[in-house]
């Protein structure tokens, strides 16, 4: 018998370290070829580790929401034959404090019911837990135990007492052996009473500790990113969309086989036209070297809320794609990363972002920009607004565009032209298509 | 010509109706009770205690006789002797002390005690027919507690030599050969203290087991000591008629004739739903009975009934229960029926006391019960009394323990009957029963063991 280590494979280029966010093996238990192990999670993507042989799970070298760097030994197997672990056991053991330490410095963010907690070290359960400090201990099970029609349990005097105050005791939770009815109980249901079946309002005071993991810390420290290091300015503006919408349900009515048009191909193709003339906005500031890098090609991210997170796929050169091809690409990402089949390139290597939550829109947002890039077009939800044409009120579609800059490297100046240009071209849309 | 008026109008002063009226009376509720006869009713005057007292005579003559027989525990009588009528006349003193003591706590309680015959006018006015006047009582609430009469069968009618359970406790001299027609409680009770005062004593049971609402399992030592007192048990078996002083009988073995000086009919008792003029009012029934509701209204409004009256099991203790319940709701409290167990009592020889289910019941009831037994034969206390016939049952709930049936048979464990009704009224489990001290040595400690022997950890057997 033998051992066989497995360590963290390089799950994606330039990728040095990996979340893992779940384990599918347990100590013990035997593993065939292939067999997947465990999963993790780089910047952007979820890979899963299959076993390269055959034996039983001897060891286990991260807990989930650990970082993991690639290369060091998540797992020891115990195969027939001689293995490939060399090293001893003590070596991995003592190789993985100094690991930790290195990854996780700051202390893990556990969201308790609104309120932030800290929590020291990730090798806290990840399955949420309740914790009922407060709760009144006679939520016993044993009350909803009860069968129907069988009468409550309790004695002569607790019973005389709830008759008396007009309760029934069918209504309290005993907490007594075998669901009896205390005196305690009845104390408790005056204070408090049972909200399941009186339907009444309670205070509840659990506490639900999720352990901050996978896309979601992603998500946190990306958001926590951007907002501590960019000063955002955000400038809002009104957009009458009568024109587009009216241009759009044509297009639409004759669009055949083609993908619908949504408001997004029109928006993506407006910025294309309003960043060649500001290119400045296209760009990534890697502010850590002190340099910007403004992209020929523009990468729109377009932020997706999906079963699995919020997830920002990648249309690639806007600049080079006609509405249609916008429109197609956009709803095919749109399926995948609700499919959860973003490839890695698809979600990375974005220069500009749209945000927006359609009907769910609101009419403002301070969007947060997609650290390192620098602006992020927000669209609020479309509405039909009366609005003066200079003798009387007319009914119009109107729609605000939110937008956020890093104001370290944008001008309140150049914004307003970027988003005052994008309104221009959104309300006479003709001016979109018209060649230079 | 009297005209009273009321805000309670008690009709029957027996252990329902008088318990109703005292508890009124303490309430501060302006209360009448009306009885025909005497205050106590059947339970104080021809029913639980004067049988009780015969009772009582019956075992103490049977151990003089046992004892006149050479006994092992050293004590040497000459032959005894009974004096019936000396009995009865001792048994209706303590009759008289306790319906005195009645009347003595209903006028203590304000209670106003008319003596006469009931009737209702209508739902709010019932007439009074004593002996020498006549009172019309008006009243906001009525409680008919009229209690039940024997049972009469039609081919041996009350009279003469064919008795009820109130001639039999009259009875002034020993009968030679009393012939009984049921062996429910009350005909083996009778039978057996007949059979220990000297009577040659037969039965007669139409099923074909003594004690039919009792499980065999309890009434074998009863059926036992029965056949020890050389009482004749005839199962299966149909009393037809009575003639030239002897009980025609149809079993098994074909049709014959018992030779009997008395024939005392305990077939059952009926609720006493005539002669009081219920046909003036519209009651729903439930069979024989006064339908009742949970808080004992019956369909008119303002008018309660309690007691034998209005169902099974016609007890005393029963209608005790529901009439301090229904002073309470006149007096304007909250209170509804909501009793566990009614203890029911065979004061036999052994006696049995079941309260709760039995393991049949239980199950019947679906409920998944778990059940055992600890014999009296391995009670310390029940050696010393030379008392070893019987034992004490648990029946509880799978699962949590939950007792809901204790029975007992056994020498004197009617008193038992406090602890089992106690327990399954407090709702306790097994454990609770198992983990309190029972006094050594005491016949109780078998309550204690049976609860540690269905949780499978006894420790004297």
């Amino acid at each position: 018998m033998g051992h066989h280590v497995i360590k963290l494979p390089d799950v994606g280029e330039g990728v040095a370290e990996a979340e893992l966010v779940e384990w599918l093996v347990e100590d013990g238990q035997n593993v065939r070829e292939d067999d997947v192990l465990a999963s993790v999670m780089t910047d952007k993507a979820t890979v899963e580790i299959p076993s390269p042989v055959e034996g039983k799970v001897i060891w286990r070298g991260a807990t989930i929401g650990e970082i993991v760097a690639v290369g060091a030994p998540i797992i020891r197997l115990e195969v027939d034959g001689e293995g490939n672990a060399t090293d001893t056991d003590t070596e991995i053991e003592a190789a993985k404090p100094a690991k930790e330490e290195k990854h996780q410095p700051e202390p893990k963010q556990i969201v308790s019911n609104g309120a932030i907690a800290s929590e020291t070290q990730g090798t806290a359960p990840v399955q949420p837990k309740v914790k009922g400090a407060n709760t009144p201990p006679q939520a016993a099970p044993s009350g909803t135990m009860r069968a129907e029609g069988e009468a409550p349990l309790a004695s002569p005097a607790v019973r005389k007492r709830a008759m008396d105050n007009g309760v029934d005791l069918r209504r309290v939770p005993g907490s007594g052996p075998a669901g009896r009815i205390t005196h305690e109980d009845l104390d408790a249901y005056f204070q408090n009473p049972s909200p399941s079946v009186s339907g009444g309002r309670a205070p509840d005071t659990s506490v639900l500790e999720t352990q901050v993991i996978g896309m979601r810390r992603k998500i946190a420290e990306k958001m926590a990113t951007s907002k501590s290091r960019i000063p955002h300015i955000t400038y809002v503006e009104e957009i009458d969309v009568t024109a587009l919408e009216e241009l759009r349900r044509k297009l639409n009515a004759e669009r055949g086989e083609r993908a619908k048009l949504t408001f997004l191909p029109f928006l993506m193709r407006a910025m294309a036209r309003a960043i060649s003339e500001q290119p400045q906005l296209n760009a990534l500031f890697d502010d850590d070297a002190g340099i910007i890098r403004q992209y020929g090609g523009m990468h729109m991210g377009v932020a997706a809320q999906t079963d699995n997170g919020l997830l920002v796929p990648v249309i690639r050169h806007v600049e080079a794609r006609g509405l249609w091809e916008c429109a197609s690409e956009v709803a095919r990402l749109a399926e995948a990363a609700r499919l959860g089949r973003c490839s890695r390139d698809e979600l990375t290597g974005s220069t500009i972002t749209i945000t927006s939550l359609g009907a769910m829109g609101g009419i403002v947002t301070t969007p947060v920009i997609n650290y390192p890039e620098v602006a992020i077009v927000g669209v609020n939800k479309m509405q039909t607004l009366p609005r003066w044409d200079g003798t009387q009120f007319i009914p119009r579609k109107v729609m605000n565009l939110s937008s956020s800059f890093d104001h370290r490297v944008i001008d309140g100046w150049d914004a307003a032209v970027f988003v005052q240009k994008i309104k221009s071209l959104l309300e006479t849309p003709a001016t979109i298509f018209i060649e230079d | 010509m009297q005209n009273l008026s009321c805000k309670l109008l008690v009709i029957g002063a027996g252990p329902g109706g008088y318990v109703c009226a005292i508890r009124a009376g303490q309430l501060g509720v302006d209360t009448i009770i009306v009885e025909a006869t005497a205050d106590g009713g059947t339970c104080l005057n021809v029913g639980c205690i004067p049988s009780k007292a015969l009772i009582h005579v019956a075992n103490e003559y049977e151990k003089a006789n046992h004892f006149a027989a050479g006994s092992p525990i050293g004590i040497e009588v000459s032959a005894p002797a009974i004096d019936l009528k000396k009995t009865v006349s001792w048994k209706d003193g303590i009759v008289s002390r306790l319906t005195g003591g009645v009347g003595a706590l209903l006028k203590k309680n304000k209670v106003r005690s008319v003596r006469g015959r009931a009737t209702f006018v209508d739902g709010k006015t019932v007439t009074v027919t004593g002996n020498d006047e006549q009172t019309t009582i008006r009243a906001e609430n009525v409680v008919i507690a009229t209690g039940s009469l024997p049972v009469e069968l039609p081919f041996l009618p009350f009279g003469g030599d064919v008795i009820s359970s109130t001639e039999a406790l009259d009875l002034q001299q020993v009968p030679e050969h009393i012939a009984i027609v049921g062996a429910g409680y009350i005909g083996l009770e009778m039978g057996t203290a007949f059979a220990k005062i000297g009577a040659k004593v037969s039965i007669v049971e139409a099923t074909d087991r003594i004690l039919p609402t009792y499980d065999s399992e309890l009434t074998k030592p009863v059926a036992k000591r029965l056949k020890a007192l050389g009482v004749d048990v005839h199962l299966s078996t149909k009393a037809t008629g009575a003639k030239d002083g002897a009980l025609q009988i149809d079993g098994p073995d074909g049709a014959m004739s018992i030779p009997a000086s008395k024939i005392l009919v305990t077939v059952g008792r009926r609720p006493s739903t005539e002669g009081w003029g219920r046909e003036n009012l519209v009651l729903d029934m439930d069979g024989p009975f006064i339908k009742i509701d949970e808080k004992c209204r019956t369909a008119m409004s303002g008018i309660y009934a309690i007691g034998d009256v209005t169902g099974e099991p016609m007890l005393a203790h029963r209608a005790m229960a529901q009439g301090e319940m229904v002073a309470e709701i006149i007096a304007g409290h909250p209170r509804q029926w909501d009793k566990r167990a009614i203890p029911a009592i065979c004061f036999t020889d052994p006696e049995i006391v079941s309260a709760g289910m039995s393991p049949a019941e239980a199950e019947a009831a679906g409920y998944d019960v778990e059940t055992a037994i600890f014999p009296f034969a391995a009670n310390g206390r029940a050696m010393t009394m030379e008392s070893e016939a019987g034992f004490v049952r648990a029946v509880a709930r799978k699962g949590d323990h939950l007792i809901v049936g204790l029975q007992a048979v056994g020498g004197g464990v009617a008193e038992l009957s406090a602890s089992f009704g106690l327990a399954i009224e407090m709702g306790a489990t097994l454990e609770d029963v198992a983990g309190t001290i029972h006094a050594h040595p005491t016949q109780g400690e078998a309550l204690q063991e049976a609860a540690l022997r269905t949780l499978g950890a006894a420790l004297h057997i």
